[in-house]
């Protein structure tokens, strides 16, 4: 699963003699977002537009293992789906003479006109890099349900199926495809515009975009559920769509924070999950197997966009991850580096699990009798009760700090509260421990 | 496309109640909100509601008609009013529907209007 030289040795340019039916599919996935997000914007219309693409794509299952793989397959796949959305045009309109010789009128008559339009389109259907960029912000619309969004995007722009996206967020494929369906209805019906938001609406629409983005990437970086290869598909998803958005918004700063966040944690993919499938802490885990290509990348990004001097919480938290990622060892962190950061984000974001990260890198920085002040103000405030975290945190400072007793109580509200196997090990060992001592 | 902006806000139980200069104020207010939509060629009708305890509610069951005291449905928010504007598209009447002073203590549903097509020959 990790990636190997395979993955940079497709060269699209030099076309292979005889590409296999999965190499098709590959690459018309990578490619058919953009001739999608074009399509939709000339023709109006979601169903059209994701009809045509799908047609293109039967086409070139049939033409590329014969021709070799064209030059530009994202201009191929926009002309084909193009020439077969006039074909349905043209289908409709005959279906709307028929209709008109019976004597009865339908809502499609205005469609008659959109085949004339449609030819004469070829100047609109050169791909306007503006076009994904539309589709993110039309499919990340507030007025559409959070799940909508989250599934219309994979479908849209990520080019994942129906089934696949079901899969991955464990909902039953008829839910999943009425969900798409409303929400496309609704983006044509309630008049959702297909544009990039006017200056006034950015900043709030495009948080709302970069959300979509993280929670897709969470759902495959969580541990807990799903099947692992399609926990992984989301997860490049996530990163790939945040790379298109970086490229073109490339000045605004939250954007590649969250490129670089994702690509910062994504790095230590391998080396945080056990055989048995069960999480490794950060300070256990093998640093030799993350991935340094990606923490390079990603500490470059968190660079270039602090640099921009506006920060925000996706920008703080990859710097974190990239201070986490860059010590050779443990003991090496730079933990009042972090302390300031969270400190930062405490600013922006004062939300009590923000509280904790923040107290458990001032145990880390200052001692655990520090971490463990701030700790004790959050318990005492009892927003964080259920919260595993804080228990096991709270525990851990105290069991540090010789406190037994307390942090065997902490240790068994802590086991109270997990439901993972491995989790329950841990502190379940921990507790044994401390009531040795004692 | 055109949008239907309904106007939920909380009922207080008895609207005499309002103090005067509460009420004036608030006339001024949604005055304010209406020039803008007519000054932007956006207004097409609106109209404010008498409170749900001048509503009637009428229903037709096998034939016969039913009539109760009362609104259809028993909620905290009442329709207090409505605007049927004329927008470019959701954003606009989602801006719009911000800029109605009961959007401030109530809620403002959008609804776009539901283009029917011509009866044929009719």
């Amino acid at each position: 699963m990790r990636s190997g030289p395979s993955g940079s040795s497709r060269r699209p340019t030099a076309p292979e003699p005889s590409p296999s039916a999965e190499l098709v599919g590959r690459v018309f996935r990578e490619e058919s977002g953009r001739a999608l997000a074009t399509l939709i914007r000339v023709t109006g219309d979601f169903d059209r537009a994701e009809e045509a693409v799908q047609d293109a794509f039967v086409t070139a299952l049939e033409r590329w293992p014969v021709d070799g793989l064209p030059a530009n397959p994202g201009a191929w796949i926009t002309t084909t789906a193009r020439n077969r959305a006039i074909d349905h045009l043209r289908r409709d309109r005959r279906l709307v003479e028929k209709a008109e010789l019976l004597g009865r009128e339908t809502a499609m008559a205005s469609d008659a006109d959109d085949v004339e339009r449609l030819v004469e389109a070829r100047d609109e259907m050169t791909p306007l890099q503006d076009d994904r960029l539309r589709l993110i912000f039309t499919c990340c619309h507030p007025a559409l349900p959070a799940d909508a969004r989250v599934a219309l995007t994979l479908r849209t722009l990520g080019g994942l199926t129906t089934p696949e996206i079901a899969r991955a967020f464990l909902v039953p494929e008829p839910t999943l495809a009425q969900r798409l369906v409303r929400a496309k209805r609704k983006i044509r019906d309630a008049g959702i515009p297909y544009r990039v938001p006017p200056d006034h609406l950015l900043a709030d629409r495009l948080d709302g975009v970069l959300r979509v983005l993280y929670l897709v990437f969470n759902e495959g970086y969580a541990a807990s559920r799903g099947d692992a290869l399609v926990r992984q598909e989301l997860c490049a998803e996530a990163i790939r769509l945040a790379r298109v958005l970086v490229t073109l918004m490339p000045d605004e700063p939250e954007a590649l924070g969250l490129l670089a966040l994702m690509l910062l944690h994504d790095a230590r993919r391998y080396a945080r999950e056990a055989e048995d499938g069960s999480l490794v802490l950060l300070e256990d885990q093998e640093r030799g197997r993350w991935d340094r290509a990606r923490i390079a990348e990603g500490a470059a990004l968190v660079d270039r966009a602090l640099r921009m001097g506006r920060p925000g919480a996706y920008q703080l938290q990859a710097a974190i991850a990239a201070l986490h990622d860059e010590a050779a060892r443990p003991s090496d962190t730079d933990w009042s580096q972090i302390v300031a950061l969270y400190g930062a984000l405490a600013a922006i974001e004062p939300t009590p699990v923000v509280e904790l990260n923040r107290a458990v890198a001032i145990a880390m920085a200052e001692g655990p009798a520090a971490g463990l002040a701030r700790m004790d103000h959050l318990a005492d405030s009892g927003l964080l009760d259920e919260y595993l975290y804080l228990h096991s945190a709270r525990a851990d400072l105290l069991r540090r700090l010789g406190r037994n007793d307390e942090a065997a109580t902490a240790y068994k509200r802590a086991l109270t509260l997990t439901t993972n196997a491995a989790e329950r090990r841990f502190l379940t060992g921990r507790l044994a421990e401390v009531t040795r001592l004692n | 496309m055109q949008y239907l902006l309904l106007i939920y806000t909380p009922e207080l139980p008895n609207q005499a109640d309002i103090p005067p200069e509460v009420f004036q104020q608030q006339l001024a207010e949604y005055d304010a909100f209406t020039k803008e939509a007519r000054d932007r060629g956006l207004m097409l009708a609106g109209e404010a509601l008498q409170p749900t305890e001048t509503a009637t509610s009428v229903r037709v069951r096998d034939g016969s008609t039913l009539v109760t005291d009362g609104p259809f449905a028993e909620t905290k928010e009442a329709l207090g009013g409505f605007y049927l504007l004329e927008c470019k598209d959701l954003d606009e009447a989602i801006e719009l529907a911000a800029k109605i002073p009961g959007a401030r203590q109530g809620t403002i549903e959008v609804r776009p209007i539901w283009q029917l097509p011509e009866t044929y020959g009719a």
